[in-house]
């Protein structure tokens, strides 16, 4: 069957599950935009190219499926570029089809001509330029099957406007053969008989749960394991949502402003079990005073990863949910009671420093917000975040019992991220409750996707933290530059009027008391809401380990009640 | 020390662009790189010299692994090797100095592939060392130009080479590969 190229392009989308795409269209791809129309694809058009790469990325994380974005050439494909570097860095799998001018005028600085795959070479998983129409299916079902496999992460597919044109034989392969490409699976039964020994002799073991347990599926796997060797978790921020936050053995949030509990029992470990997470510097601290006393082993899909950061003692390379299927079994079950004893000593001194166990007074705190919002939404909302102090506090008080509801820019920490995320949130799950928690900084980047969300009649509230600082920043400032508040004092518009001239009902709130009834007036409002919490601004996220410390040398929360900032 | 690492790669547009870029932002650094086709049409051949003593070859092997185009890589740094490096040295010698040039090219096995009326061009192949003994002669006589391959290696008889990343690309620990995965299209889709 022969079929132009624009059409082979939606017909490899169609084979490949694809039923909703976010783009922005353009003279380099208009042909496949074109042919869209005949296709069952639904194409949502987002405000700016960003908008539609991290809508595809929210989609991705929410779905499990591949996010599929789509730009013209030249300024709408490098406007993709910081959208595919936060997919590379979290390892969320999205294919970005990005048009290219004609294969005989690349290379001449034709118009909107930009090097797109040497731009994005480097940020990408893989990326293909497609010169004629031939290549197209080939690199499509490549690009998918890349996408999705092994450690999953960004494709990029360039296709230039003759390729889009022309005709070409049609057969979609069931087969994908990659001789260069083969993920592992399972790790050698004599390392996992090392893993096994190292467990059997530990006294403090420590689980240290990465954003791999999910890309996985490896939940039920991770507890199974947890219960059998009586060992604790502790999560990194992608992570969140291994294991529910309820569960005994449940440690919380590792790393700069983990759980200082948590941070202590890694600190204090005498074997960590690393499983699918990378030893980002943000979890680790200062590298040579990390987990002093601790054998390491290692479980992780890429290689690369393997003594990259952290010398482990027993590296186990494959997918993480065979592996643990594989060790299971031969791990004996262990008893830890005196060690979760001491955890649990560490966990109450924490809790009595918490913002939490604060009497209520007049200052509106972020925390106090997020946590009654938790309350009101029953911790089962899928939540996506910008980047700042706002992500931090809902990574730390939006406790979640089930995986897939944090989608947040980790290895990144891209502003901007949390509306289109949770666009494409409510695209995966348009029955679920979709709620962004967006800072006042982050939400001033994206906030010109809330046309995009009225266009779409997405059901997305929106939780605004207003602290009229670039929050994250300004702590720093207070804490290592003097409180010299350099670059960091933002002005806002009127959200709420901003709201009323997108038809998006909005409401300002600056009182705790006020905090729950805002979130039901939400809850209840069919359609887009934003609740705009006006908090204290010069709140500062603890615990906070300071660039370059060890882990459990942590700046706390005074444990008397100041006002913070003074 | 020197690490001398073999790659098999496809022989396909933008592969050596991948690698260079890899090395680049892993902060490899690559003391010579050769790229040459092989006894198959589709693959080609890397080998790469790495003068970086921090950066152990698993790290490096494993980096390449990563990239998709790469099939195969072995660290052939201690292993019994034939390697070969080809230097041409333009010399300036005018006719009374000619004689003493072809007398050391003559010592080492190389050869005058070119004579002008002030200069000659010296070819030779051989060990890196090899060629640095006869460079070093020249050049009181003086070196106006100089081009190098970098190192070719190849392993002796069928020695291994050593994998220090079993599992990666699908290798089995003793070095055989698997057939390839086969892939479904099924885009499962998440409680």
């Amino acid at each position: 069957m022969k079929l132009s190229g624009a059409k082979i392009v939606n017909e490899c989308l169609v084979r490949e599950g694809v039923e909703v795409v976010f783009g922005y269209p353009g003279g380099a791809i208009m042909p496949v935009h074109d042919a869209m129309m005949d296709y069952p694809i639904h194409h949502v058009l987002t405000r700016h190219e960003q908008g539609a790469v991290f809508a595809a990325d929210g989609y991705a994380r929410a779905s499990g499926k591949v996010g599929v974005a789509i730009a013209t050439s030249g300024p709408g494909a490098t406007n993709l570029v910081t959208g595919i570097a936060t997919a590379m860095m979290d390892s969320v799998p999205i294919v970005c089809i990005t048009g290219q001018v004609a294969a005989h005028l690349l290379g001449g600085d034709a118009f909107q001509e930009t090097d797109v795959t040497g731009i994005t070479l480097p940020i990408t998983k893989f990326n293909y330029l497609v010169t004629s129409a031939d290549e197209l299916t080939q690199a499509i079902s490549e690009a998918f099957f890349i996408a999705r496999s092994g450690r999953p992460g960004p494709v990029l597919i360039d296709i230039c406007k003759n390729a889009q044109i022309e005709e070409a034989e049609f057969d979609y392969p069931d087969k994908i053969s990659l001789p260069g490409y083969k993920p592992p699976k399972h790790a050698p039964l004599k390392d996992l008989q090392n893993a096994a020994e190292l467990i059997a002799e530990a006294k403090r073991p420590v689980i240290l749960a990465g954003h791999g347990v999910q890309m996985s599926g490896a939940m039920d796997e991770l507890k199974l394991f947890a219960e059998k060797t009586q060992t604790p978790v502790a999560m990194t921020l992608l992570g969140l949502g291994s294991l529910p936050a309820s569960h005994p053995y449940g440690l919380g949030m590792m790393g700069m402003h983990g759980e200082a509990y948590c941070n202590q029992a890694i600190q204090n470990a005498d074997l960590l079990l690393a499983f699918g997470m990378r030893f980002d510097d943000r979890v680790t601290g200062h590298l040579r005073t990390y987990a002093p006393r601790a054998k390491k082993i290692h479980v992780e899909i890429d290689p690369t990863e393997i003594d990259k950061n952290v010398k482990v003692d027993v590296p186990l390379v494959g997918d993480l949910k065979t592996i643990l299927n594989d060790i299971i079994p031969i791990v004996e079950p262990s008893d830890h009671e005196e060690w979760l004893d001491q955890i649990k000593e560490w966990k109450e001194e924490t809790e009595a420093r918490d913002i939490l166990s604060w009497p209520d007074e007049e200052i509106l705190h972020s925390a106090h917000v997020i946590r009654d919002f938790w309350e009101k939404t029953a911790g089962d909302a899928i939540i996506t975040t910008g980047v700042g102090q706002h992500q931090m506090w809902a990574a730390q008080y939006y406790k979640l019992e089930q995986p897939y509801r944090l989608i947040t820019s980790g290895g990144a920490g891209t502003m901007g991220f949390g509306l289109p995320s949770a666009l494409g949130a409510w695209f995966a799950h348009p029955d679920r409750e979709i709620w962004t928690i967006e800072g006042d900084g982050s939400f001033q980047m994206t906030l010109n996707e809330l046309a995009t969300v009225v266009q779409e009649g997405a059901n997305i509230k929106i939780l605004l933290i207003n602290n009229s600082f670039l929050g994250m920043v300004r702590q720093w400032q207070e804490f290592f530059f003097d409180k010299r508040y350099a670059a960091t004092q933002i002005t806002g518009p009127d959200f709420v009027k901003v709201c009323e001239a997108y038809n998006i009902p909005a409401r300002r709130v600056t009182k705790r008391e006020d905090v729950m009834d805002a979130i039901t007036f939400a809850k209840e409002t069919p359609g887009p809401v934003l609740i705009e919490y006006q908090v204290e601004k010069e709140d500062a996220v603890f615990p906070m380990v300071p660039s370059g410390a060890a882990l459990d040398e942590m700046m706390r929360r005074p444990i008397t009640r100041t006002k913070v900032g003074e | 020390m020197q690490h001398t690492v073999i790659a098999k790669v496809e022989n396909k547009p933008g592969v050596l662009n991948r690698v260079a870029s890899l090395f680049r932002r892993r902060n490899f650094n690559i003391e010579s790189l050769n790229v040459g086709r092989t006894e198959n049409p589709d693959i080609s051949r890397m080998t790469i010299v790495m003068e970086n003593p921090d950066v152990d070859a698993r790290k490096v092997e494993a980096n390449l692994y990563k990239l998709v185009n790469i099939l195969d890589v072995q660290d052939v740094t201690n292993q019994p090797t034939v390697t070969r490096d080809l230097a041409l040295i333009k010399v300036a010698a005018k006719p009374e100095k000619r004689a003493e040039v072809a007398n050391l090219a003559n010592i080492f096995r190389a050869k005058i592939v070119d004579v002008a009326p002030d200069s000659v061009i010296v070819e030779i192949t051989g060990t890196e060392e090899k060629i640095e003994g006869l460079v070093e002669l020249l050049r009181p006589i003086g070196i106006t130009e100089m081009v190098r391959t970098g190192q070719v290696a190849m392993l002796r008889g069928d020695a291994p080479g050593v994998r220090h990343t079993p599992g990666a690309n699908g290798h089995s620990p003793n070095g055989n590969k698997p057939h390839a995965n086969n892939s479904n299209h099924t885009n499962g889709k998440r409680q």
